[in-house]
């Protein structure tokens, strides 16, 4: 990150490999087009200028045969293209399993950070190398974007939902980040650093940050404290749904319709209940819309999903 | 300069000269503002939409000043408001009215061999509001500016803005309803007042291309009427419509603003293609290669036009499968483009290429409009869009469609006509300078702007680390070459008037209507109906004199 004339900017995540390369395939293609384009402007420009002796003979008629090869070859060209870069597209949507999930909340003009053990941070991500990180993120106000140029990965954050986006760090290093979808007056200083540590330095880092209490634990509280335990807990005498194996499952709608509970449908269960409804439970939970702030909804949520993982591997949800 | 004092233009005009509309119905401003003749409306537009490209060119040069030093030298706030101000003046102020409204206005009767056009009072209305609506605008400004952007995401400009919102979107509210009138008016000219003979296919492309102009401003404007109506809705009495806090969707918005605005990006290409269609023929003297597939492209651009609106959002939230369908059908529509770049360069072939102004304009358009477009290939890909969305990249592509395409085509139309417009011819020498500096200035500005992108500069930054600087200053030593192009036009072009040689009805032995009526034409463009029996382009390879009298 020195002064200076740069060319490229720096390759530091799987996904910025791959990139490049479809970066080089388009910059070939297009090259092409242009020179094949310059290249007969500037030849027809000088051969027939308008004193030149160049033999014009008859000039071309018919002109369909031409039309159609060239429109069809560019259709072919273009479809190639577009076939490289959904491909990639769906990799970047695509998550592993195995994901370290931190919790990204901005606001007007920061960047939040929440890690798994709790660990805090303001406008700076550490993140361990060769491991898949995958961020959850939200905002607390207008719509926002989570850009990181060095892993060419970007995201906007809006209020009101989750978004995630993941990636996996190869180089050890400090790297940029910027909010990249204007917010207001400071928008521009909306930036931080990633910094991509070895594993061991970053598990020192994680416990120099101090003995914090895990996200699910907090949740945990959070859970009893705002008294969702009454309903959902296993002495609960109330027909709601358990939370065991949750989280990841499809769950059927009263409307027929089946959604996979993941982040997102969890936060809405807990701020619109009644916008989707699960089957065969009475539609009796309050709203908690305006009462939880983003940060204890997101340790509510990392609890519910640690739920899920108490009873993995049935794919079935216990009867009600 | 003693030239310019109006009673010696007065008496420099020989007595000689038959009335035309300049001198007919008198000279008095009541007549000007009175008026319903589409050229003198033309002459109106003209002229305010100059004195609004020269205000938002002066907003970019601020921001092109303060983008020479990371730091800047303006407050962000104030950068915010230059930058954004930038944005609406461009596009809603000088852009989307500047073919349609100048030269469509005063040629598009005259190329069907009609007086006028169809509503004579309401497209003197149209002008009205667009001044109104341009009023507001400035009033806006002189109230303190806005800092939303040309695109106004909520729930920013709902709830979080603290500047002139609601005049803003008042002003492009306002002008929304001049385009449709415009519009409205163009497509009824088409259909109803062509001159005896002059059948679909005989129409010249610039025809064409404003009539699908006309179509998508018919249509896609009142989608943004909506939009900017609710938004004023939602920011005055805070019902949820955008604010997820009360209870509406944040991308609600984006959906409603691109299918207005990415069919307005074609209102802002597609007449430009109609200019170069008309120059490059004239120039190359052979008819334009293709005139059936090129006429259809335009009306095709209409239909796709609306179809890839989301392309604007692959990172916004979307859906995957919309995200992959939205770069699909971009992809499909950038191949009508690319056979358009083919056609003009295919009439090149074996013609007799001559290399006047207007000429050096149009090639210079075909450069920059092949860059832009082929940038667009990169943004239009779903996994490099990702990176790039919101740089510089996006940026540059723009402005290599917008500005090196759209004001190129706008500056290779107005020298061609010029002599129609005015009855004088400008002085060559320096209107070849000036496409030279604007094509050198251009790239240098905005080439630099690409490789900015792609090293991850986001686009609306005030300031920005060092190691993006070089670039910067680059960009901003090509804008002030670019400066001097475009203020050159300016000088030459008014010295013209009062110097400049008589034209006479045809300088550039063009075929075309338009050109078999005097110039400056009379009030109703022609003493007697004409009737058409041939195609257009009849270009032959040596100009003859005789072409000045009407091909018919
Ligand atoms: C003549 C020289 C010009 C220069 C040096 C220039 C420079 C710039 C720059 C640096 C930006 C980016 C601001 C930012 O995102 O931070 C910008 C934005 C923009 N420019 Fe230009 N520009 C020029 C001409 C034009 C013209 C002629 C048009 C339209 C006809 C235009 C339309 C726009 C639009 C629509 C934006 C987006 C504004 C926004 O982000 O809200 N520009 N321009
Ligand atoms: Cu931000």
């Amino acid at each position: 990150m020195n002064q200076g004339i740069h060319f490229l900017p720096e390759t530091a995540s799987a996904h910025a490999g791959e990139m490049d390369w479809l970066f080089a395939g388009l910059m070939i293609t297009s090259a092409m087009i242009l020179a094949l384009v310059f290249g007969l402007m500037v030849v027809f420009c000088v051969r027939y200028r308008r004193n030149s002796g160049a033999e014009r003979g008859n000039r071309l008629g018919k002109t369909w045969r031409v039309e159609v090869g060239w429109t069809a070859a560019t259709f072919v060209l273009f479809l190639g293209l577009y076939f490289w870069g959904a491909n990639l597209y769906l990799k970047l949507h695509r998550p592993p399993d195995d994901t370290t999930d931190i919790f990204v909340v901005a606001k007007q003009w920061m960047w939040k950070v929440e890690h798994p053990g709790g660990q805090r941070e303001i406008n700076e991500l550490h993140v361990p190398v060769d491991r898949p990180i995958r961020l959850v993120m939200t905002s607390q106000d207008v719509i926002h974007d989570f850009a990181v140029p060095a892993f060419r990965i970007r995201r906007d954050v809006l209020p009101g939902r989750y978004e995630s986006m993941w990636f996996r760090p190869t180089k050890v290093g400090q790297y940029r980040l910027f909010c990249a979808e204007f917010c207001g007056t400071e928008h521009a200083h909306m930036t931080g650093i990633v910094t991509v540590m070895e594993q061991g330095d970053y598990q020192r880092w994680l416990d120099a940050q101090g003995p914090g209490e895990t996200l699910v634990a907090q949740g945990a509280a959070l859970f009893r404290q705002y008294g969702c335990s009454g309903c959902h807990g296993p002495a609960s005498t109330v027909h709601a749904p358990p939370l065991e194996g949750l989280f990841g499952r499809p769950v059927p709608l009263a409307d027929g319709s089946m959604v996979t509970a993941d982040e997102g449908y969890i936060r809405d269960s807990i701020l619109l209940p009644k916008s989707r409804i699960a089957a065969g439970y009475p539609a009796v939970m309050p709203s908690f819309d305006g009462q939880i702030g983003e940060e204890d909804l997101f340790k509510i949520v990392s609890y519910v999903k640690s739920l899920g993982n108490a009873s993995p591997g049935t794919g079935e949800r216990p009867a009600p | 300069m003693t030239a310019t004092s109006p009673d010696r233009a007065v008496t420099a005009r020989p007595a000689a000269q038959p009335p035309n509309y300049l001198t007919e119905g008198g000279s008095t401003l009541r007549s000007w503002l009175l008026t319903h003749d589409h050229k003198r409306i033309a002459i109106l537009y003209a002229l305010t939409i100059t004195v609004f490209f020269f205000f938002g060119g002066a907003a970019a040069a601020m921001i092109r000043l303060n983008l020479v030093t990371p730091p800047g030298i303006f407050a962000a706030d104030t950068y915010n408001r230059l930058f954004s101000i930038h944005g609406i003046v461009m596009v809603w102020f000088f852009l989307i009215p500047s073919i349609p409204n100048t030269l469509g206005n005063f040629l598009l009767p005259m190329m069907i061999g009609a007086k006028d056009l169809a509503f004579p009072r309401i497209n003197l209305l149209s002008w009205y509001l667009f001044v109104a609506a341009g009023v507001v605008a400035l009033f806006a400004v002189i109230a303190g500016g806005v800092d939303t952007g040309w695109t106004f995401y909520t729930p920013f400009s709902t709830m979080y803005s603290n500047s002139y919102v609601i005049l803003a979107i008042s002003a492009v509210f306002i002008s929304g309803f001049s385009s449709i009138l415009t519009g409205l008016n163009f497509i009824v000219t088409v259909h109803r007042l062509r001159a005896p003979g002059m059948t679909w296919y005989r129409l010249p492309i610039f025809v064409w291309s404003n009539y699908s102009t006309a179509i998508i401003l018919v249509l896609a404007t009142p989608v943004l009427a909506i939009t900017l109506a609710l938004l004023a809705v939602e920011r005055l009495l805070q019902v949820g419509i955008f604010d997820p806090a009360l209870g509406g969707d944040p991308l609600l918005f984006q959906h409603l603003f691109w299918f207005y605005s990415h069919p307005a990006v074609y209102i802002m290409i597609l007449p430009g293609f109609g200019v170069i269609s008309e120059v490059v023929p004239c120039f190359s003297r052979k008819p334009i290669f293709g005139y059936k597939f090129v006429a259809w492209a335009s009306v095709s651009f209409t239909a796709v036009s609306f179809l890839v609106w989301a392309h604007h959002m692959f990172v916004a939230g979307m859906s995957v499968y919309a995200a992959l369908v939205f770069s699909l059908l971009s992809y499909i529509i950038a191949v009508p483009s690319a056979i358009k770049v083919f056609n003009w360069t295919a009439t090149l072939h074996k013609g007799w290429i001559s290399f006047d102004a207007p000429m050096l304009y149009a090639l210079g358009f075909i450069g920059l409009f092949t860059t832009g477009g082929l940038s667009g290939l990169f943004t239009a890909n779903l996994a490099f869009d990702v990176h790039v969305t919101d740089t510089y990249f996006v940026v540059a592509h723009f402005h290599y469609i917008m500005v090196g395409g759209m004001v190129s085509a706008y500056f290779a139309g107005l020298h061609f006509w010029w002599p129609k417009i005015t009855g004088r011819i400008y002085h060559e020498w320096w209107a070849r300078i000036a496409a030279l500096l604007i094509f050198v200035g251009f790239n240098l500005t905005f080439f630099p702007q690409f490789i900015l992108g792609y090293l991850g500069m986001e686009r609306r930054y005030h300031s920005y680390p060092p190691e993006f600087q070089f670039w910067n200053i680059l960009s901003s030593a090509g804008a002030s070459i670019l400066a001097l192009g475009y203020v050159m036009p300016l000088f030459y072009l008014t010295w013209s008037l009062y110097r400049g040689q008589r034209a006479g009805a045809n300088p550039w032995a063009a075929t075309g209507l338009e050109w078999t009526t005097p110039s400056p034409p009379p009030k109703h463009n022609f003493d007697k109906t004409p009737t058409v029996t041939r195609p257009p382009y009849q270009y032959r390879p040596e100009p003859e004199p005789q072409d000045a009298q009407g091909h018919a």
